[in-house]
């Protein structure tokens, strides 16, 4: 059943839940942490109005800076102006930034301890008709290697927002994960929300299964775990936003409740968030785990919905999954 | 204000000084880079003994003038200037690449107070020093930021991003100084990868461009005074220098771009080191 101390949205499985891109979190979220202080800076690489770096450009037009197809540099100058006391994002897309400046970032942001905001846009297969050269799945992985780097993966365009503002607040090298399709927004302000925590959504009596996800598809899982109880197959939904530091007492309380864990993720299955609890669990308290992902292949054209269903992430596949993994 | 003779000479002996001091860290540390940090003395002793605005004692002031080194592999003769302008004792020079050491192979600001940024992997240094820059106009502060780059990175293409940025706000208060020594690792620079024309290449990305003698210490500080007398961009200083500058046996060979001396070698190139200017100055220590 729903965890009520979630403070989920009322139209959490109704059909008119509300929709929204988890970049127009970082748009929101940007004003609102530049709102706050006055040394959030935004570097933007060409692609302004897809990464939603305009809402922060139109209300602090000075604070903005235009960089240009170039994302080594704009980690670099990030970099830079973090040294002179700014709080600099960079947002171009996931596959560029960090994708194209990957060492720049374990240079000059992470070994050299800058709080710089690396924000990946367009991240997953849910990008849809750009195809496999902007649909990035190994970003995760790249990041959650990096020492003192914070991995966050937003659920929805709330929680994107307010992981954003946190990110300001905090200090270091971050790394947020934004996707471009429009998602449902299941959680609300009043939802728990803290760098470094997980959130159950979804807890019955007697779990069999329990359903660790990061980034939207924690509501794919949420629907998944409504359909399975229906059946009788009882479930834990942990939504985990911050795949590095991973919530470990809560990833081990779930696997000890449920002994058996599912991972979700839009994302290579190797090296990412499964990968992460994995690791964890294999070294701290070993049960069955299946990790759901993109196995070992790059994307392709199409529509967001007929991609996570190819690849094997829609609702679905993820009953499917429980049930293989109960039946192991 | 022009310097007299004298205080010329005493720049020339404290670059002298902090030769002697790259040559036995390297030998103490048993592998690194001779030619560059050898060739750069000079442009580091006009730094740290005249140009820059800087508080050894008080390295994080907010006042001081930014120094980004970005090839970071010279880091001996930063180190070594570093040393000798008190911010840490001449003795911990000897500790480089060691187990330990705060003189990391390449150098980690995390680990030593003074460093702006952590280098090596080439062709940074120029967006990091923009970044500040940038930042410090927003805030209305003075401070001039220095970064020191090399020949070789301008094979980076993160280089001319950062030219680009830099020309297109005209940031002014970046003086940018290329240690021209045409040599990398694998050669000479315009065998590997021909650089030039440099200077037409900068100011085609809206620099202004000047070219100097990078081991004439007078010659160095002129041209740094007339960078910050440029006010509509910022300024790429192309010094030419000798790689190895002071032990003739290195001067001008790249295979002495990534390798220390040994100590036989070491302690001949003390001697000769001391011999600059055909003045003998006593036996290795």
């Amino acid at each position: 059943m729903l965890n009520q101390n979630a403070k989920l949205s009322a139209k959490v499985f109704a059909d008119d839940i509300e929709k929204a891109p988890t970049r127009d979190g970082f748009g929101h979220g940007a004003v609102e942490a530049g709102k706050a202080d006055p040394n959030v800076v935004v570097l933007c690489a060409d692609l302004s109005e897809s990464t939603r770096a305009e809402w922060f450009q139109k209300e602090f037009p000075e604070r903005f800076i235009e960089m240009g197809v170039a994302e080594q540099n704009m980690a670099t100058v990030a970099s830079g102006m973090a040294a002179a006391g700014k709080v600099p994002f960079i947002a171009s897309y996931a596959a560029f930034s960090p994708g194209r400046n990957y060492e720049q970032i374990r240079t000059t942001i992470a070994l050299n301890e800058r709080h710089v905001i690396v924000c990946g846009m367009h991240a997953g297969v849910s990008v849809g008709p750009d195809g496999a050269t902007h649909q990035m799945l190994e970003d995760i992985g790249m990041m959650r290697m990096l020492p003192r780097m914070t991995v966050i993966v937003p659920g929805d365009a709330e929680e994107a927002r307010r992981a954003v503002v946190a990110a300001a607040r905090a200090d270091g090298p971050f790394y947020l994960r934004f996707a471009r399709a429009a998602t449902p927004v299941f959680t609300t302000s009043e939802t728990p929300f803290a760098i470094g925590k997980a959130l159950t959504l979804w807890e019955s009596e007697a779990p069999k299964v329990a359903i660790l996800s990061t980034g939207s598809l924690s509501y794919a899982a949420l629907e998944a775990a409504r359909t399975l109880e229906a059946e009788g197959i009882q479930a834990i939904v942990l939504h985990v936003p911050t795949v590095k530091p991973l919530d470990e007492a809560a990833v081990l309380a779930a696997a000890e409740r449920a002994g058996r864990v599912l991972t979700i993720e839009e994302h290579q299955a190797a090296g990412g968030f499964g990968s992460a609890v994995a690791e964890f669990l294999a070294e701290r308290h070993p049960v069955a785990v299946h990790r759901l992902g993109v196995r070992d292949q790059f994307g392709q054209s199409g529509e967001p919905d007929e991609l996570l269903r190819h690849y094997g992430l829609d609702t679905l596949h993820i009953e499917s999954a429980v049930r293989a993994l109960l039946a192991a | 204000m022009a310097l007299t003779d004298s205080e010329i000479a005493n720049l020339e002996k404290r670059a002298e000084n902090i030769r002697e001091t790259i040559l036995k860290m390297l030998v103490a540390a048993g592998s690194g880079h001779t030619a560059g940090p050898l060739g750069m003395a000079d442009i580091f002793t006009a730094f740290y003994f005249h140009i820059l605005a800087h508080d050894p004692a008080n390295p994080e002031w907010q006042e001081r003038d930014r120094l980004v080194l970005s090839n970071g592999h010279i880091a001996p003769v930063r180190y070594a200037a570093m040393a000798h302008a008190g911010y840490f004792p001449v003795e911990e020079c000897l500790t480089l690449r060691k187990f330990g050491t705060r003189l990391q192979g390449h150098p980690e600001r995390m680990r030593l107070p003074g460093l702006e940024t952590t280098s090596g992997p080439l062709g940074e240094g120029l967006s990091q020093a923009a970044g500040i820059a940038y930042a410090l106009r927003m805030d209305g502060r003075k401070n001039r930021v220095y970064v020191l780059m090399s020949d070789g990175e301008q094979e980076e293409g993160n280089t001319w991003e950062a030219a680009l940025f830099t020309g297109k706000h005209k940031l002014s208060n970046l003086t940018a100084v290329m240690d021209r020594n045409n040599i990398q690792i694998d050669g000479m620079t315009e065998d590997v990868m021909p650089l030039e024309p440099l200077a037409d290449k900068y100011r085609a990305f809206n620099w202004h461009v000047l070219e100097v003698n990078g081991n004439d210490i007078r010659a160095f500080i002129v041209a740094v005074d007339e960078a910050k007398a440029i006010y509509e961009k910022p300024t790429l200083i192309i010094a030419h220098t000798i790689p190895g500058k002071g032990v003739p046996e290195i001067e001008f060979d790249y295979r002495w771009h990534g390798k220390p001396p040994t100590k036989e070698e070491g302690e001949r190139f003390l001697r000769e080191v001391r011999t600059m200017g055909g003045k003998v100055r006593g036996e290795y220590a």
